[in-house]
């Protein structure tokens, strides 16, 4: 006998079929090339592995990234919210044109994220001469790799904040404000608890995507092992240098960040749904 | 807009701005507008007004340069290839997570995030070790002849690799928003299972189809890390543009870098602003 079945689901079969094919798509093109860092870094076991990042050059290239990502991530959530808070709570004109620019560096590549400091402070630059009469190193050095992880990561905090703080409106601060509350006050009291949830979610994807920015950084750090080297840039320096095990094994740090980065972010979308509207919004 | 009406009858001075109780809007516009300004596009109009230092005829050489353009013909069609090749894989798999309740369904659709989190130099050396010949993957498809890895098939996997959430990501809550009285209703006047997908549900998710195909292969374009490792970098063959532009700057020609740069800085223009038109088309207000 047929069983009786919704006429808005699919076939068994179809389904099954759909669900195999999904789970094969991650599968093969997500899942394997993370168990890859993984089962590369411990080749030759663990110790092999913790030597390649219990090391001089590889410490130094952590302590350079957190270093890049302690000044690069404030300053974007600073910014973040300063634009969330123009473009939500007030009407101007020019408002989407704003909006559009604020969201520019995500559609710019990498490479060109780097290149435009090197056009600016690089020595052929338009400050390179100035720079170079008053010792002041950008390119090649710490400021530059600050700065083409703020342009990488600009957009993140406030991409987040600007649909919420839209969609919460601005009832409650014009409540706060009439009741004789500062500015200051009605931020912090009012505004910050409606949208920390929203915030700490633009954040942690801000600081996943400064400690694993590749492209922009390699072209402004100039690669100068223990100095300049971020972790991805150490990473390639290994593997450039057949030092696999090395490299994968400083990967998978990185790895592990992105693995706590989506776990987090899961139990943000899956507790705080309403406060992070903005989530399903890539 | 009832505010836009006052302003307009000159209830409120500015015309540029509606008032507003609320303190703070100089601060906030005006530390947004210098921090964007210093950050974003200043250095941005650094990179247009470059090239010109080497002339329109200089310009054109760099670009016209035959490894230039077979790099540029790369980035741009690889891209398009890994971006159709997610057009259809992505459908499916948002539908899955969608419609389908199965256990580890919260995991599969937290993976889906992976190559947004995951730095694109980790990606970049495990996909070039997994596809090697000696590669978990590599292998099995070396003995079908099949060699994917320092070839354009490689760029190809690179790139499909970075643009599956895109497409997912869009369809996603499209498709859960969709309502079901329509498949109901093509199930009644007759249609079978394919043709409702077909007819009804296809034509209702297109638009969001097209914004995660754009969105996915604009940031194909651009990709670097992911795709330089297992490339194989061979000049006028598996060399992508990001990477000439890098190649450039190394022989400290910042003029030729900036000329690729600025080619690559029109394309992401010109999909932003077509982005911009379909949402316009698509979504009512936001």
């Amino acid at each position: 006998m047929k069983r009786w079945r919704s006429p808005t689901s699919d076939h068994p079969l179809t389904s099954i079929a759909l669900a195999l094919i999904a789970v094969g798509v991650v599968a093969i093109f997500l899942v394997l090339p993370l168990a890859t860092v993984f089962a590369e870094a411990l080749r030759k076991g663990l110790d092999v592995a913790w030597a390649a990042i219990d090391e001089p050059d590889a410490r130094a290239a952590i302590r350079l990234t957190l270093l890049t990502a302690t000044i690069a991530v404030p300053l974007n959530a600073v910014f973040g919210i300063s634009a969330s808070w123009a473009i939500a709570k007030f009407d101007f004109r020019g408002k989407q044109l704003l909006t559009t620019l604020i969201d520019l560096p995500f559609s710019i590549s990498p490479v060109v994220s780097g290149l435009i400091y090197v056009l600016i402070f690089g020595l052929q630059g338009w400050f390179g001469q100035t720079l170079r009469d008053w010792d002041v190193k950008v390119i090649f050095a710490l400021p530059g790799i600050v700065l083409a992880t703020m342009f990488v990561t600009f957009p993140f905090v406030a991409r987040e904040l600007i649909p919420l703080m839209i969609d919460q409106g601005r009832d409650e601060e014009e409540a706060a404000t009439s009741l004789g509350a500062s500015g200051w006050q009605t931020f912090l009291r009012v505004t910050l608890p409606n949208i920390k949830w929203g915030l700490l979610y633009g954040v942690l994807l801000c600081n996943a995507r400064a400690m694993g920015e590749f492209g922009a950084v390699s072209v402004v750090s100039g690669h100068i092992r223990g100095l300049t080297n971020t972790m991805p840039l150490h990473v390639e320096v290994l593997y450039n240098d057949y030092q696999f095990v090395g490299a994968f094994a400083v990967a998978s740090i990185l790895a592990l960040l992105a693995i706590v980065t989506l776990v987090l972010k899961s139990v943000l979308e899956w507790r705080f749904a309403d406060e992070i509207a903005a989530v399903h919004q890539h | 807009m009832s505010a836009t009406g006052l302003a307009a009858a000159g209830l409120s001075k500015p015309r540029w701005r509606n008032r507003s109780i609320l303190p703070g809007f100089g601060l906030s516009l005006g530390f947004t507008v210098f921090y964007l300004s210093a950050v974003v596009l200043i250095p941005i109009a650094a990179l247009v007004i470059r090239p010109w230092s080497i002339g329109l005829g200089g310009f054109w050489h760099v670009v016209t340069d035959h490894r230039v353009l077979a790099a540029l013909k790369l980035s741009f069609g690889g891209s398009a290839i890994a971006a159709l090749i997610n057009t259809v894989t992505g459908p499916i798999v948002a539908w899955v997570l969608v419609r389908y309740r199965f256990p580890g369904r919260r995991l599969l659709d937290a993976l889906i995030d992976l190559p947004f989190a995951l730095p694109t130099a980790v990606a970049g050396i495990a996909l070039s070790t997994l596809y090697s010949p000696q590669g978990w993957l590599g292998e099995p498809l070396a003995h079908l002849g099949l060699k994917l890895a320092f070839t354009q098939g490689g760029v190809i996997i690179a790139l499909t690799f970075i643009g599956l959430p895109f497409v997912v990501r869009t369809l996603e809550p499209v498709l859960a928003d969709l309502s079901r009285e329509p498949e109901e209703a093509a199930a009644t006047l007759g249609a079978t299972r394919f043709q409702t997908m077909r007819r009804v549900v296809l034509p209702s998710i297109a638009p969001a189809l097209v914004t995660g195909t754009t969105l996915a292969f604009a940031r194909a374009i651009g990709e670097y890390g992911s795709v330089i490792f297992i490339a194989g970098n061979l000049p006028g063959i598996s060399e992508i543009a990001p990477l000439l532009i890098v190649i450039k700057l190394e022989q400290f020609d910042y003029a030729g870098a900036a000329a690729i740069g600025v080619v690559m800085l029109a394309a992401s223009f010109i999909l932003i602003l077509a982005l911009n038109l379909l949402q316009n088309w698509t979504r009512p207000y936001r």
